[in-house]
């Protein structure tokens, strides 16, 4: 019989043995008689030899082997009457867990969306991102595109290669002109993602090279916003930046490729100059493992190809090397720190509140003595009434998971949509069989770390003592351990406040850095140009004039200027350059960020002009090739000497050396928070009228125009859109933001967390409060004969007060100190994580901790003051 | 004049049930009675523990049990030996006489020595 059955079968079996008993009696009875015994007496032998039936009867009992599910439905029972008596307790107790577990619920449920389910390709774990290294710059390099195909041919412990980069452009047929986001891919990427296309089919080898038919795998969403999802779209025409494309395949719904894309079209077709440039690291790859490779392997292979490429163009390869990272990582980027500490964060507060319930517990418990050592009197073990403890503790726990799990459920969204920018994998944050076993987890181990301290106390000894005493009196080591309790909050609550107010003094830094530009009354928007005249360099000037001309005529724009680069917007352009006739070494030459602007950029960004003059109208083809310059280039170039009128070589110009006619202040490119971390801080100013005609093709689809405005910016979106439609109708705006919302971004990710350790403090000192208070109103209550005792030989209430608070501070000034160990390492930990964070600021301590001691003294205060009332007659006869 | 009793050693109760059970199918008094005879009153079975020992057994699945009347016409709970627990009782069977012989051996060996 299984255990469950046997379980299933209780009554019956009780029944059975009962029988089974008393028939062993009768028969020893009956010998017992046939011997000669009088009826009586043999029955009461039979029963003596037996040994007492209902003592075999407990050990039969426990050899059934179902004894400790018996026992804990028992217990279970008896919990939930307990908590029935003191609803109070049991309603306070467990909204306390439901917040802790709740919260760090939430936490695991994103974790484990996040950091720890596989990617949803078939064997994820096999796919790889390569990404080009040099010493100076570190891993943010692409390959360049013959680059790729080296690797592809030579790699042996990569089974597939596949390479794509940004694309994109304005679609005109079928529908509307609207510009949509493009990836230009080489043939392999969708078996390498081991995705195939729902429709269709993916591109083949011989359509991934120069002068193939074009052909163009377009997304589900697109297939649908245009096509009506019908069938028959495949084979079909779209006209995409004003060539023809053949549609062979649909991808799946949410398919992507370093974010969501509208048309994928093959890689190798781009006339693009850079595919031939050797120095041009645009190319993004990825590659799936051979089964029973390790990264390792592959990652020392990849080693041994750089170092040939080295050899074979010392020029463009000399120094790089090439490193190999799980695409996991890729996709979820730089989030993994931030989650680890948000769940860190909520521990602190799950720890806390399982404190809180402890301290609860524990004084009930105190209470209970008289109860325990009843039952212990009556014959129960010791590990009897540990367990029925913790059975107890447990369903509080339980319970408190239980809810914590529906906050949880109600919280997850609201927490992902806060996320600062978009949060990577967001469509696999869902609660699944993980996250619930997690929020079980937690509530079991917590209720064991908050049951245990009161369930240890179950009295083994001294029974006369615990039966006598009913708990009115307080052993020491009671009080000690509530004292332990009161500090560990404390200390908690001092290490949460503490991290709370060092990211709200980072985000006030932060907040009043100065960026470099006005960031006030700025709109920034793409444009795409109308497919017609990219081709031609002279139409596509043109169109920019046109593009600018009808900008500024604009009713409430007071200038307009185009860029190619926009200041804390997703995008940038590096390159290399050097002041002196002599290049560096390849690996040695500095990178600056280069911005293609017109001369208006100047007033448009509000930038300060530090000396000589910005770019002018002057600045054309055919004059003498200018730049300006930013003060951190002037320090590094020329450390400190005044660079106007110096020389300046940039890495693939054409026309080297260019002259450098000004020097503006740095603009906070990288955001408000991250510009100085940055490496390329190097910032270089280039006109667009001077652009040789090869690039404009290329940088016309990359520009932005940006206008100053005299009224709120937005308001002048959808004029700017209507009048920059241009003559075709097929000009096209996107990427719309103003300078105001993107330099408020650039700081997102601080703002959202100090929200949150905001939140996270207060519920601390909260839950600490409530304990404190807690703890010595139960201490006061304890000792209220005592004090009646002393106040009836003469203590004034101030005595009394005074004794009360100083019993509460001694806890607190304890556990504030340990708190502030803690609270050090947690700023060493945000300063390293977070950009921005100045730890090591002794004035954020001085702020945080009056507020915690205001607070503790306020929660010690009530209790203080009912002691101090107690009337001395009634305390004493209470005893 | 009566032996002192010897207490049973540790873990042999069940192998003196499963040897008991072997016989015939036979219940719980019956049981009491049979080890009662035949360790001739020098082993001390205390019945409290027989039961339980009995239960245990049944719960691995050593013993099986039936409900049968007896000539007494009461209703009695009756054991008998599984294939598992005849096994069982094999294996143990076997490994005491190990355990005996070996006793006996070093027991000779230290009379031998001290001649």
């Amino acid at each position: 019989m299984n255990w469950w059955l046997r379980l299933w079968r209780r009554k019956k079996m009780e029944e059975q043995l009962e029988k089974e008993l008393r028939f062993h009696l009768n028969e020893h009875a009956d010998e017992l008689i046939a011997h000669g015994s009088a009826p009586d007496v043999a029955q009461r032998n039979a029963r003596l030899a037996l040994g007492g039936p209902e003592q075999v009867k407990e050990k039969c009992r426990d050899a059934r082997g179902t004894r400790w599910i018996e026992d804990f439905f028992q217990d279970f029972r008896h919990a939930l009457r307990t908590l029935r008596q003191r609803p109070g307790f049991a309603v306070v107790a467990i909204l306390t867990l439901a917040l802790g577990s709740g919260a760090t619920t939430v936490m695991f449920t994103v974790i484990n969306g996040v950091l720890l389910k596989p990617l949803a390709y078939p064997e994820a774990d096999r796919l790889v991102t390569l990404h080009g290294k040099t010493e100076k710059y570190g891993e943010q390099w692409g390959f360049s595109y013959p680059e790729f195909h080296d690797y592809q041919s030579a790699s042996r412990t990569l089974g597939s290669v596949a390479a794509w980069t940004y694309g994109g452009g304005t679609v005109t047929k079928p529908g509307e002109a609207e510009y949509v986001f493009g990836r230009l891919i080489s043939s392999g990427l969708f078996s390498v993602l081991g995705i195939p296309p729902v429709e269709g089919r993916a591109f083949l080898p011989q359509e991934d090279q120069l002068g193939a038919a074009p052909v163009a795998v377009i997304s589900y969403s697109l297939w649908q916003r245009r096509f009506g999802g019908s069938k028959e779209t495949i084979g079909q025409h779209l006209i995409l930046e004003g060539k023809s494309y053949t549609v062979v395949g649909i991808a799946p719904a949410g398919f992507r490729v370093d974010g969501e894309a509208d048309i994928y079209t093959p890689l190798g077709q781009s006339t693009d100059p850079r595919m031939q440039d050797r120095a041009a690291f645009f190319i993004h790859v990825l590659g799936r493992l051979q089964p029973n490779v390790t990264l390792a392997q592959a990652q020392t292979e990849l080693s041994v190809i750089a170092r040939r490429l080295a050899m074979q163009y010392p020029e463009d390869n000399q120094g790089r090397g090439m490193v190999a990272h799980p695409l996991s990582q890729e996709v979820v980027g730089d989030v993994r720190p931030t989650l680890l500490l948000l769940l860190g964060a909520v521990s602190l507060v799950l720890l806390i509140a399982c404190v809180n319930v402890a301290s609860l517990l524990l004084a009930r418990a105190v209470s209970r003595e008289r109860e325990l050592a009843m039952r212990v009197a009556l014959g129960a073990g010791r590990g009897r009434l540990v367990r029925q403890c913790l059975t107890e503790s447990s369903v509080l726990g339980i319970s408190g998971g239980a809810l914590g799990i529906v906050l949880a459920l109600v919280g997850i969204h609201p927490f992902v949509s806060l996320w600062p920018g978009t949060l990577p994998r967001a469509e696999d944050v869902q609660l699944d069989w993980r996250v619930l076993f997690f929020a079980l987890s937690v509530s079991l181990l917590s209720s064991l770390l908050f049951g245990l301290a009161p369930a240890l106390r179950a009295p083994a000894r001294n029974l006369e003592h615990g039966l006598r005493g009913a708990g009115r009196s307080l052993g020491g080591s009671t009080r000690r351990l509530h004292s332990v309790f009161v500090m560990a909050e404390v200390a908690l609550a001092v290490v949460l406040l503490v991290s709370a107010g060092i990211l709200g003094r980072t985000m006030l830094r932060l907040s009043s850095l100065d960026p470099g530009f006005n960031t006030q009354n700025v709109l920034a928007a793409h444009v795409a140009l109308s497919p017609a005249v990219l081709e031609n360099p002279a139409k596509a000037r043109a169109a920019w004039e046109d593009v600018l001309e009808r900008g500024r005529r604009l009713p409430g724009v007071q200038s307009a200027a185009l860029a190619d680069v926009v200041p804390m917007r997703v995008g940038e352009d590096s390159v290399g350059y050097w002041a002196t006739p002599v290049p560096p070494a390849p690996d040695q030459i500095p990178l600056a960020l280069i911005s293609i602007v017109t001369p208006d950029y100047l007033n448009v960004m509000g930038i300060r002009l530090r000396q000589g003059r910005f770019l002018n109208e002057q600045d054309r083809i055919g004059h003498e090739i200018v730049v300006v310059i930013d003060d951190n280039l002037a320090q590094h170039a020329f450390a400190g000497s005044d660079p106007v009128g110096k020389s300046l070589w940039i890495q693939g110009m054409p026309s080297n050396p260019v002259r450098i006619v000004g020097m503006v202040g740095h603009v906070r490119h990288w955001g408000l928070a991250g510009d100085d971390q940055s490496r390329v801080r190097d910032q270089i100013y280039y006109s667009f009228h001077q652009l040789p005609d090869p690039l404009v093709h290329f940088l016309s689809s990359v520009m932005s125009i940006t206008v100053r405005t005299s009224v709120t910016p937005l308001s002048v979106a959808e004029p700017l859109r209507r009048e920059l439609r241009g003559p075709g109708g097929d000009q096209t705006l996107y990427d719309v933001q103003t300078m105001d919302d993107l330099a408020r971004a650039s700081i997102d990710r601080q703002r959202f967390l100090l929200w949150l350790f905001g939140i996270f403090a207060g519920l601390a000192l909260l839950l600490a409060c409530i304990g404190i208070y807690g703890v010595l109103t139960y201490l006061t209550n304890q000792r209220v004969p005592e004090i009646g005792l002393r106040m009836a030989l003469g203590a004034s209430a101030r005595d009394v007060m005074q004794l009360v608070l100083g019993h509460g501070f001694g806890m607190i000034l304890i556990g504030i100190a340990v708190g502030i160990l803690g609270a050090l390492a947690a700023g060493r930990l945000l300063e390293h994580l977070i950009d921005g964070t100045r730890a090591t600021d002794p004035s954020t301590f001085a702020i945080m901790i009056p507020i915690l001691l205001a607070a503790a003294f306020f929660a010690s205060f009530i209790p203080a003051r009912r002691a101090s009332r107690i009337d001395p007659m009634s305390a004493l006869r209470q005893e | 004049m009566v032996a002192p009793k010897t207490d049973l050693p540790q873990g042999t109760l069940d192998l003196l049930i499963l040897k008991v059970v072997a016989l015939s199918p036979v219940h719980g008094y019956a049981i009491a009675q049979r080890l009662e005879q035949v360790s001739r009153g020098v082993v001390q079975v205390p019945e409290g523990s027989l039961y339980p020992a009995l239960h245990r057994l049944e719960n691995r699945n050593l013993l099986a049990a039936d409900w049968k009347e007896t000539a007494t016409g009461r209703e009695a709970k009756f054991y008998r030996l599984t294939r598992k627990g005849q096994k069982q009782l094999e294996t143990e069977a076997a490994s005491w006489q190990r355990l005996i012989d070996a006793i006996a051996l070093i027991l000779g060996m230290a009379n031998g020595g001290a001649r």
